[in-house]
């Protein structure tokens, strides 16, 4: 490949990453905001959390994607412009599956502890941020791992809506060398770096985070298992 | 909003077309991965290093690379090497094989989660090494799988649509076809994602059902 290909694959990588930081600040507030709804004492909180959670797990990010970028500009007028409605699309889909990790890890959190906040005449809100969510982020790391991992995969999609991210680069130098096998590898071998390095940082932020409550993180004896898993799997964590 | 319920139903018959390649895509694709998955897990298993760890590594790497870029490699190299299929093979096969990475790991467990004692009674009965597998071990670990084995049918479904790019007539490229020809975006779009959430949430159903069977 020539030089101002590889710097079309870098745009391309530029835009991925940007993708990729954006629809995980999303998606981690969506999965906090309504992973926290859905242990909520109202049900009717707990009600609309969950439609949000089966709406968005049930279509597919694809699905989602095409829905932003073609049917809001005609439903409502106005028309995103294509890196918001990728990060849009993406974050509120594995925002939905993230939410299900939060939900999960709340509700691994003895009991106990939740009893004593009560009797210590904490108020909820006290008790979500000084006794519940620190014993909880750090068993959702490792599912967030995953999810991100999935995030990263969900970017490419936006290059069918046409953004110049790392698949879109990959396929317009193609088009230029007539040449798939050699693009197509180094577009692999690319987007599995990034997530090697996903991996690694989630799993130092997990030490880190556990040393923070007095615990030893989890060895990882087996390989990671793909959290954003059907509409039946719930649980989380 | 402009919603406009003749185009709906003007769509249906698009939408049936889509929905019929869709579930065939489906169920190929896992069978497929459900098959190269239980081979993956063996291969893993293997006491021979130099099969267990390029099968290791290769299967991570397919696992952490998106199923978009593996679906164009697949396509475009597969004539180039004087392999050619339909779209809707290699379509299949691109879905199998990025399964199977996963389902490979859900074998795995259900083969760990097999008491020892299993295999030491194979062992004392002198089963040969074949049929302590198909007789003793296997049986076993596939019932414990099968739920987590239907999650991921239920993830594959929702990666179906990816097919579009390489000319899969499923349910998405249907509502583009639908929405190029009559610049309506609204209502096809709408009908195929409602319809990927009943079957969804219907697969779930079904799934839990079946869990609750098996599970005992």
């Amino acid at each position: 490949m020539t030089q101002g290909l590889w710097e079309l694959v870098l745009r391309g990588v530029w835009v991925t990453l940007q993708l990729l930081v954006l629809g995980a600040l999303l998606a981690t507030v969506v999965s906090f905001v309504v992973g926290v709804a859905r242990t909520h004492r109202r049900w009717i909180v707990r009600f609309v959390a969950g439609l949000y959670t089966e709406v968005f797990r049930g279509t597919s990010a694809l699905i989602m994607i095409f829905w932003v970028y073609f049917v809001l500009p005609l439903a409502f007028g106005w028309q995103l412009v294509p890196m918001w409605a990728g990060v849009l699309a993406l974050g509120l889909t594995y925002g939905a599956y993230g939410a299900e990790i939060v939900r999960g890890a709340l509700t691994a959190v003895d009991p106990a502890q939740r009893e004593g906040g009560i009797a210590l005449s904490f108020t909820p809100w006290q008790r979500m941020r000084l006794i519940l969510l620190p014993q909880a982020v750090p068993e959702m790391i490792p599912p967030f791992a995953n999810l991100v991992v999935e995030l990263l995969k969900g970017t490419a999609l936006v290059s069918i809506i046409g953004m110049g991210d790392l698949a879109f680069s990959g396929s317009l130098v193609r088009l230029a060398l007539q040449e798939s096998v050699e693009i197509y590898t180094y577009l692999l071998l690319i987007y599995f770096v990034i997530a090697f390095l996903l991996t690694r940082g989630m799993r130092l932020l997990e030490r880190r985070l556990k040393a923070g409550i007095g615990k030893a993180p989890v060895k990882a004896t087996v390989a990671p298992v793909r959290v954003a898993e059907g509409a039946s799997a719930g649980g989380g964590a | 909003m402009n919603w406009d319920w003749n185009a709906v139903v003007d769509f249906l018959p698009h939408f049936r077309k889509g929905l019929l390649v869709t579930l065939q895509a489906l169920a190929l694709g896992s069978v497929v991965s459900f098959a190269l998955g239980l081979v993956w897990a063996l291969l893993v298993r293997t006491p021979t290093r130099w099969v267990s760890w390029p099968v290791g590594v290769a299967t991570e790497f397919v696992r952490n690379t998106p199923l978009l870029v593996q679906l164009f490699f697949l396509f475009y190299v597969l004539p180039a090497w004087g392999l050619t299929f339909s779209a809707l093979t290699t379509g299949v096969f691109a879905i199998g094989l990025h399964y199977s990475t996963y389902t490979m790991q859900v074998y795995r467990a259900g083969i760990e989660a097999v008491p020892v004692g299993q295999w030491e009674a194979a062992t004392a009965l002198n089963l040969p090494v074949r049929r302590t597998w198909t007789v003793v071990i296997l049986p076993q670990a596939v019932r414990r799988v099968v739920p987590a084995l239907g999650n991921y049918v239920i993830s594959m479904l929702k990666d179906t649509p990816i097919l579009m790019v390489i000319t899969v007539p499923e349910m998405l490229s249907e509502a583009r076809l639908y929405a190029q020809e009559t610049f309506r975006f609204t209502e096809p779009l709408t009908v195929i994602g409602v319809a990927f959430i009943l079957i969804s949430y219907l697969a779930s159903l079904l799934l839990r059902t079946l869990e609750r069977r098996l599970v005992r």
